[in-house]
């Protein structure tokens, strides 16, 4: 691994401080008739630091970064015939094998006749390859950091604006660390469109978007009746919206009165209690709350329906009990339920802010005509807030088409096409989790869904958040 | 003006006013009351939450142990190999043959009874051998946990009355259970092995230890990269940034980062680290490196209002002394902003800590015995020993999910505490 580079380049990065501010007090010292030092030896030391270990940062980091793929490039680039054979799937396979028994572990599959052959030559060429690439990078990254010593050897001297320098440097580094939100959101965008394409190469994209029929396991092989007209994204869509409208139902009132209470009736005593447990409720991890659905809230949500059905079969409604009957822990109102309580903290504070954000004198004007506080809520704050009440639960939305854990353990993996809470649906994250979760090969259109799936949550949501910052951006603005 | 209040008169002679007054009233009485409800909503289900996973959790930190007589018999092991003893099935023909029971050739009662002892047993009488191999045809008192279905006997979480199909305790076995019980040979102690152990396909033998260390290898993966870089960025914006498109574009950016969909990440974990990069698959590396993605915009978010926080009268102080800008910012600004920094930090840290979906894409879900040692070996963390657990079929693993919770919840707490502790000493008002 070529990530023992860091701790020797800091190492370097010390020497090369000692040596340049020890350089610049002598150097000073030697020209002491002359003009005095721009800058303090330290800075001359950081001067000599940069200049070493930067350079050395760079190429150890590209090393890191590129050695992998590129030692599967030039794995590929030498195999023999008998690899080159094989489908592109088997192939990567066998790569990753030859490099994993170049590494001294163990090959994942057993490979049969020439191929295993293959296999003993190709991974000690891996571990050339590895070796090469990694010493390489050693030798490349102490060449930088010397050639960069040697630079800063001829450039401190008294007159140099040490300081400056250092200085440049360092805004520099900030903001490429800042660059890096950047670079994650091209991150972002690049992972998933590229597999999506690859995805909608095998899949067009009116089938994905507009199918009525999901079944992705029916797809693993080719030759299979029906692979193709297998994903039809349109019952994800539904069952996430449908998780999601529930979960609104919920969370939207209740995190809208709990704001409205908290910021005109609540005494500071009872918001010194209120506020701490939505805290905590905002604070608890989603898999606990997946916990609480699948094994607490969806047994007896079940229990509740089964006894309604008990009730009623027999009677008038004998059809409907008989539904009610066979009602699952796995429905989408258990999923939706729980989801609006944990989203209730997040709609809450956020509508806490924008009611808080609505100037006094708005308030006691309203009192001062003699209205009482609910009447001021209902006929003036909320009107005034509602802009940013919108963007809230526009937000809100977002978080529950994005969630994934609490649906995940509680709702199910049927694809069904229903707006009936009480059955059994599937959302987009749950099928993300379930596509890729589990070993596989990675480029069967299978796993490709995920990455399709995973663009249209990506593209949705970040329309939806967009749209909501605009709305409460343009409305804190009113008001400032 | 008369025309306006003779209507107003009217109502009042005639008490339309006082009734309407009246029913405004009662309407302002329902407004609160609406709030009310709400409010306990939210605390209602947040005591039921915690009520519940107490309950179903606490059993699992107590764990029934059985110590039996068992006699090495030499026949049986083999001095070379102790652990490859069927140490299980010897005491329970043992204790079938101290009962008189007489065993059918096929060996089922003794199959029936070896089922109620764990595996620990095994462990813990080829430990002794090995230690001691004089032992060898002698009786030794050994004492091991007893399996998960005689546990949850024990623990009364399942009966006689549990229908057949809920439970794998026979009527026999529970008589058996009984008998062990009454002789004085069950004991009831603290279930140390939850919190020694790697996880493991048999319930009694499961622990949180291994899940714990992949969950701190990742955080610390995460705290090494995500906090330079967040705080860096957020220096950047708040303290040296000019306004311009750029500037307006990584806002804009880390704004949408922050709203993004966790599993989002999750995919970007997969295709940029494990299928691009080729690092190793449900290692901490991986996890972290996705965990630090995430928790960036919070970090940058947090510094950035602690950086505000700070009296532009410093920066003004520092700067009319001589001190460049990079000095003014390193050695005023940010460390009178550190506290803040600190706590928000903590804060997403812990909120890292919690986080499972990305996991479940990166291979953090698959079982994982042992403990891991490096951050690119193999490993779980905690909310994905969680989803593990919650999904495993023995009924063992439902007390030992709620237990994980709770451990899962403590360390968070203890976090978000340091970060509340950390505020409340070091916060300045300016």
């Amino acid at each position: 691994m070529i990530w023992f580079l860091f701790p020797l380049v800091a190492v370097f990065a010390v020497l090369a401080y000692v040596v340049g501010r020890g350089l610049a007090q002598r150097r000073a010292a030697a020209a002491s008739e002359g003009p005095t030092a721009h800058s303090r030896p330290e800075q001359h030391g950081y001067y000599a630091l940069i200049w070493v270990a930067v350079p050395a940062l760079a190429i150890a980091l590209l090393a890191g970064v590129f050695s992998a793929p590129l030692a599967h490039n030039l794995l590929a680039a030498g195999a023999p015939e008998a690899v080159m054979e094989l489908e592109p799937i088997r192939r990567e396979a066998f790569f990753n094998d030859a490099r994993l028994v170049g590494d001294g572990q163990r090959a994942f599959q057993t490979w049969p006749g020439a191929l295993g052959q293959a296999l003993a030559t190709e991974s000690e060429r891996s571990a050339r390859i590895s070796q090469t690439l990694t010493w390489g990078g050693v030798a490349a990254a102490v060449l930088a950091a010397m050639m960069g010593g040697l630079f800063a050897w001829t450039q401190i001297r008294p007159a140099l604006r040490a300081r400056n320098r250092v200085e440049g440097w360092i805004g520099g580094l900030l903001f490429a660390c800042s660059a890096v939100a950047i670079l994650t959101t091209v991150g972002i965008v690049f992972s998933l469109l590229w597999d999506s394409l690859r995805f909608f190469q095998a899949v067009p994209v009116s089938d994905f978007l507009f199918g009525l029929q999901w079944s992705p396991q029916t797809a693993i092989r080719a030759d299979q009746v029906g692979s193709s007209g297998a994903f039809g994204a349109v019952p994800l869509f539904a069952g996430t919206f449908l998780i999601m409208a529930i979960a609104m139902i919920v969370a939207a009132p209740v995190g809208l009165f709990s704001a409205i209470y908290l910021a005109e009736y609540a005494s500071p005593l009872s918001r010194g209690i209120v506020k701490p447990v939505l805290e905590i409720l905002a604070g608890v991890p989603t898999v606990v709350y997946g916990f609480f659905a699948a094994l607490t809230v969806g047994p007896a949500f079940r229990e509740f329906f089964n006894g309604i059905g008990a009730l009623l079969v027999g009677g008038p409604m004998d059809g409907l009990g008989q539904y009610l009957l066979l009602v699952q822990n796995q429905m989408a109102l258990v999923a939706g339920a729980v989801m609006g309580i944990m989203l209730i903290p997040f709609v809450s504070s956020l509508s806490d802010d924008i009611i808080n954000a609505v100037p006094q004198s708005l308030r006691d004007g309203s009192y001062a005509m003699g209205a009482t506080k609910s009447e001021t809520v209902k006929r003036v704050l909320l009107p005034a807030a509602l802009p940013g009440i919108a963007g809230a639960l526009l937000l809100a939305m977002s978080r529950a088409i994005g969630e994934t854990m609490i649906v995940a353990m509680a709702a199910g993996l049927a694809a069904n096409l229903t707006l009936n809470p009480l059955d059994t649906v599937t959302t987009v994250t749950v099928q993300i989790v379930t596509l890729l979760t589990g070993d596989q090969e990675f480029n069967s259109p299978k796993t490709l869904a995920a990455f399709g799936l995973g663009l249209t949550l990506f593209l949705v949501t970040l329309m939806l958040n967009i749209v909501a910052q605009r709305i409460v951006q343009t409305y804190r603005e009113q008001y400032d | 003006m008369t025309e306006a209040s003779e209507p107003i008169a009217e109502a009042a002679r005639d008490g339309r006013l006082k009734a309407g007054l009246k029913a405004r009233y009662a309407r302002e009485g329902r407004f609160r009351l609406y709030g009310i409800l709400a409010v306990s909503v939210a605390i209602g289900f947040l005591l039921l939450l915690l009520g519940r996973i107490v309950e179903q959790g606490h059993t699992a930190f107590y764990a029934n142990q059985v110590t039996l007589p068992v006699y090495m018999d030499p026949v049986r092991i083999d001095r070379a190999y102790p652990q490859g003893t069927n140490f299980q099935q010897m005491v329970a023909q043992q204790q079938l043959a101290r009962m008189g029971i007489a065993d059918d050739p096929q060996g089922s009662q003794a199959t029936a009874y070896r089922s109620l002892l764990s595996s620990e047993l095994k462990f813990r009488a080829a430990d002794m051998i090995r230690n001691d191999p004089s032992l060898i045809g002698r009786t030794v008192e050994i004492t091991a946990p007893v399996s998960d279905e005689a546990d949850l006997y024990y623990k009364g979480e399942v009966t006689r009355e549990t229908a057949a199909d809920q439970r794998r305790v026979s009527d026999l076995q529970m008589a058996w259970l009984d008998t062990l019980k009454a002789e004085g040979a069950v004991s009831t102690t603290f279930n140390t092995l939850l919190f020694t152990n790697g996880d493991s396909t048999e319930p009694e033998l499961a622990g949180v230890l291994g899940a714990v260390v992949g969950s701190a290898l990742m955080l610390l993966v995460t705290a090494v990269i995500a906090i330079p870089l967040g705080v860096g960025a957020a220096v950047y914006l708040e303290e040296f940034s000019r306004k311009g498109r750029i500037t307006d574009l990584i806002e804009v950016n880390i704004n949408n980062l922050a709203a993004v969909p966790s599993i989002v990440y999750g995919l970007l974990g997969v295709a940029l680290f494990i299928n691009w990069a080729h690092l190793p698959r449900s290692s901490p590396l991986v996890g972290g490196l996705v965990l630090a993605l995430m928790a960036l915009p919070t970090i940058i978010i947090a510094t950035r209002s602690a950086l505000k926080a700070v009296p532009p009268s410093i920066r003004e102080a520092a700067l009319a002394m001589g001190a460049s800008r990079t000095q003014t910012v390193f050695h005023h600004v940010l460390p009178l902003a550190m506290p803040g920094v600190m706590t928000g930090t903590i804060i997403s840290m812990a909120h890292a800590l919690g986080e499972t979906a990305p996991l479940l894409l990166i291979g953090m879900v698959s079982f994982v015995p042992g403990i891991p040692g490096a951050i690119t070996e193999p490993a779980g963390a905690l909310p994905s020993l969680v989803y593990i657990w919650e999904n495993a079929s023995e009924r063992a693993f439902h007390e030992r999910t709620a237990a994980a919770i709770l451990v899962l919840l403590t360390f968070m707490v203890v976090m978000n505490a340091a970060a509340i502790l950390l505020r409340r000493r070091f916060e300045r008002r300016w």
